[in-house]
């Protein structure tokens, strides 16, 4: 990975005060997630110690330290969307994925990670791929939903 | 005449965007020149999407619109012959929309929030340097719409006495807690409010610099606040000299996915880029607040009130509300209820009027169990609680609180005890890790919830639950911890039959908790399709075809997928 393409960046945010959190979401933004050796770039670029910097990576659910699919699916688990049955749509992607919460499938395509309220309770049990929200979601309709990435990209 | 599409995140999901680009499609091909644009959400996301038209002061909403509705609509705004009526709003539904004034979400839905002329059309950005702005602000009587309900008078006033240059003002824009959703709803309808608002709230203490700090998980919400920043500054409303000798600068930051920089030392820990984790207060972010600066800091719903109260006067705010808490309140109406979305109340209604009369009562012809206000940090309130008033002080004593206004409403079908240990296992994970009573308690008392719904609940758990709750309360430095027991609490005062029942009879009456259940077959309603078998994924129902089948408990893995799947309704759980 050629991390200099981060330099531009860098050099604008590092002037203001407390700006790690911008050039860490910028890193993320690039590089889709943050390996130890783009930590260590970082510091050595901004002036900051690499286990400040780890420490304040790990510390936000954002920020994550293992690659991700090329579609992020992103099952809220806010209390709506429990009360509307979350954890059958998990179980259900869960099996049509063969992988568990945090884990991307073998060809790279998919990672499914369960996160807090995603803030569109009036359309649960939600999910987002991507960007793209999917709600009133049944366990069917959620395994359709991917299932229909899956065509598209073949 | 204007067309308006409901393009928030709930509008976005049902597919708004598409009908928006159809609609305009279908106009051209009428070859009419009518421009069809964007808007937020009006609240009622049960009929999303909507197509509103304006016509002078009157709307006129068609709901559930699809492709055939477009098709009507453009006919109608065409003036041919068309059925578009029959997508309008029923008259029940647009005299809720009506029957309370809307104070917070004035503009939502109703303007375009990625147009300045909008907004100043709608009474926006007016000249507000002739009032006195504490002064209204304290006669107003608004409260921080956050959670904790403290007096923004009282706050704005504590900056503007603090000595010290580069005063901030800071929205907290990180709408975490589970289950509401106003704040998404104003940024996306109506982001010009919040930075009026902040400009109100700066001009007032003394403030340069804006920031606002908004969740990354809202990424409609970042755009169009994106759009308004600009907008304001081209327009000078915000930037340099905006009022006379008085200068603001409004910047966004995106935060980074963490439910206790809510809080606000932990949200300005998480500005100047640190782990947002609390400190003790004093003292208070009036006094050091970012980088060691008097900052003031307000959450979105109570900015958006802001111009209204500077337009109307804090008299005309104060007269809506009760004694102790006064103005509107918005609610975010989820779970099992009929009308889910936002509604706009003024305090001093009872729950039931909000829950029954605005939402429209339970989903399915079910009955109502409970209501969760508040969040992580509030509680289930039973039905026989149901008159009591929406004020902050009538709330507090039931052991949940006002919050920031998610309303989670629970029919016979959800277990109160799962829903205990569903608020601990956010707590645990979201505790920040510096107190030790929170980051500890907080897993051993979710260890404990996880054992009773699966079945292991033994005598004593009870109490111990009740021990490290009191522990955790005392030994937190802030507001996560300090409630975080709060839904164990509510849900051991009003519902402790569920867990003695799980506890002792290892039942679970709302027949949610998996372990504690066992599927069986009817064999008097099996039909024999063998449906349910061909579904189970772990092949413990046998039977022959046209023959009662049954359920092999050693193999079950309580999946339910057979209960669902009957059409018969012949596979029981008890």
């Amino acid at each position: 990975m050629d991390f200099s393409v981060l330099d531009a960046f860098i050099e604008k945010y590092k002037p203001q005060r407390g700006s790690l959190i911008t050039i860490l979401q910028e890193a993320q933004r690039i590089f889709g997630y943050l390996p130890v050796q783009l930590i260590e770039y970082i510091a050595l670029k901004t002036g900051e110690k690499p286990a400040k910097i780890q420490g304040v990576a790990t510390f936000y659910t954002q920020f994550r330290s293992q690659p991700v699919g090329k579609y992020l699916i992103m099952l809220c688990q806010g209390t709506a969307c429990h009360v509307n049955g979350a954890n059958v749509l998990y179980e259900a992607l869960s099996n049509e994925l063969g992988v568990s919460d945090g884990g991307t499938t073998k060809d790279g395509l998919f990672t499914l990670s369960t996160v807090a309220c995603l803030g569109c309770c009036s359309l649960s049990p939600a999910m987002m791929i991507n960007e793209k929200t999917y709600g009133k979601l049944t366990a069917e309709t959620a395994v359709a939903a991917v299932r229909a990435i899956m065509g598209a990209e073949k | 005449m204007r067309v308006l599409v409901g393009r928030g995140s709930c509008g976005e999901a049902a597919g708004a965007h598409a009908l928006q680009k159809l609609l305009q499609q279908k106009l051209l091909e009428e070859g009419c020149d009518i421009a069809v644009e964007t808007a937020g959400c009006i609240g009622a996301c049960f009929l999303e999407p909507i197509i509103s038209v304006q016509d002078g002061d009157a709307f006129r909403d068609y709901v559930r619109v699809d492709n055939t509705a477009v098709e009507e609509i453009a006919r109608m705004l065409c003036g041919k012959p068309n059925k578009a009526s029959d997508y309008l709003m029923n008259c029940e539904d647009a005299q809720l929309l009506k029957k309370h004034p809307r104070i917070a979400l004035r503009n939502c839905g109703r303007i375009n929030p990625e147009a300045i002329q909008d907004y100043i059309a709608a009474g926006g950005y007016s000249d507000f340097t002739q009032k006195d702005i504490l002064a209204e602000i304290k006669s107003s009587g608004l409260a921080g719409r956050g959670g904790a309900g403290f007096s923004t008078w009282f706050k704005w006033n504590a900056v503007r006495n603090s000595q010290g240059a580069n005063k901030t003002v800071i929205v907290n824009a990180d709408e975490g807690d589970p289950g509401a959703f106003m704040d998404r709803a104003i940024l996306e309808g109506d982001p010009h409010s919040i930075i009026e608002g902040m400009l109100i709230c700066a001009y007032a203490v003394g403030a340069n610099e804006g920031i606002i700090y908004v969740r990354a998980e809202y990424p409609l919400a970042i755009a169009r606040l994106k759009t308004a920043v600009k907008q304001a500054e081209e327009g000078g409303y915000i930037g340099k000299n905006c009022l006379p000798d008085f200068s603001f600068y409004v910047r966004i930051k995106e935060g980074a996915g963490a439910f206790v920089c809510g809080e606000e030392t932990a949200l300005i820990a998480s500005l100047e880029g640190e782990r947002g984790m609390p400190r003790l207060k004093p003292p208070f972010p009036a006094e050091k607040g970012y980088f060691g600066n008097p900052s003031n800091i307000n959450n979105v719903e109570t900015f958006a009130n802001v111009p209204w109260i500077m337009q109307n006067g804090g008299a005309a705010f104060s007269a809506i509300g009760t004694q102790t808490s006064k103005g509107s309140k918005v609610f975010a109406l989820t779970g099992k209820i009929k009308k889910g979305g936002l509604v706009e109340i003024p305090m001093g209604l009872t729950l039931r009027e909000c829950i029954f009369d605005m939402g429209g009562g339970i989903l399915g012809g079910k009955r109502f169990k409970a209501v969760q206000l508040g969040g992580p940090s509030g509680g289930c309130i039973p039905e026989s609680l149901l008159d009591t008033v929406i004020d902050y002080k009538a709330l507090s004593e039931t052991g949940a609180i006002m919050g920031s206004g998610g309303m989670v409403v629970m029919d016979e079908t959800t277990c109160m005890v799962n829903m205990a240990r569903f608020f601990l296992d956010f707590t645990a994970k979201e505790s920040c890790g510096k107190c030790t009573h929170c980051r500890i308690g907080t897993k051993r008392m979710l260890e404990i919830l996880q054992r009773i719904t699966d079945g292991g609940g033994r005598e004593g758990d009870i109490e111990q639950l009740e021990e490290l709750a009191a522990c955790i309360k005392d030994g937190a430095l802030c507001g996560l911890g300090q409630t975080a027991p709060n839904p164990v609490l509510t849900a051991l005062r009003y519902f402790k039959d569920e867990f003695i029942s799980h506890i002792r009879d290892k039942k679970c009456l709302a027949k949610e908790c998996r372990a504690l259940l066992t599927y069986i077959i009817d064999t008097e309603k099996c039909t024999g399709c063998t449906l349910c078998a061909k579904k189970c994924g772990a092949g413990a129902i046998s039977g022959q075809l046209k023959n009662a089948h049954s359920i092999d408990n050693q193999k079950c893995t309580k999946c339910g997928v057979c209960a669902r799947v009957c059409k018969f309704g012949a596979v029981k759980a008890e």
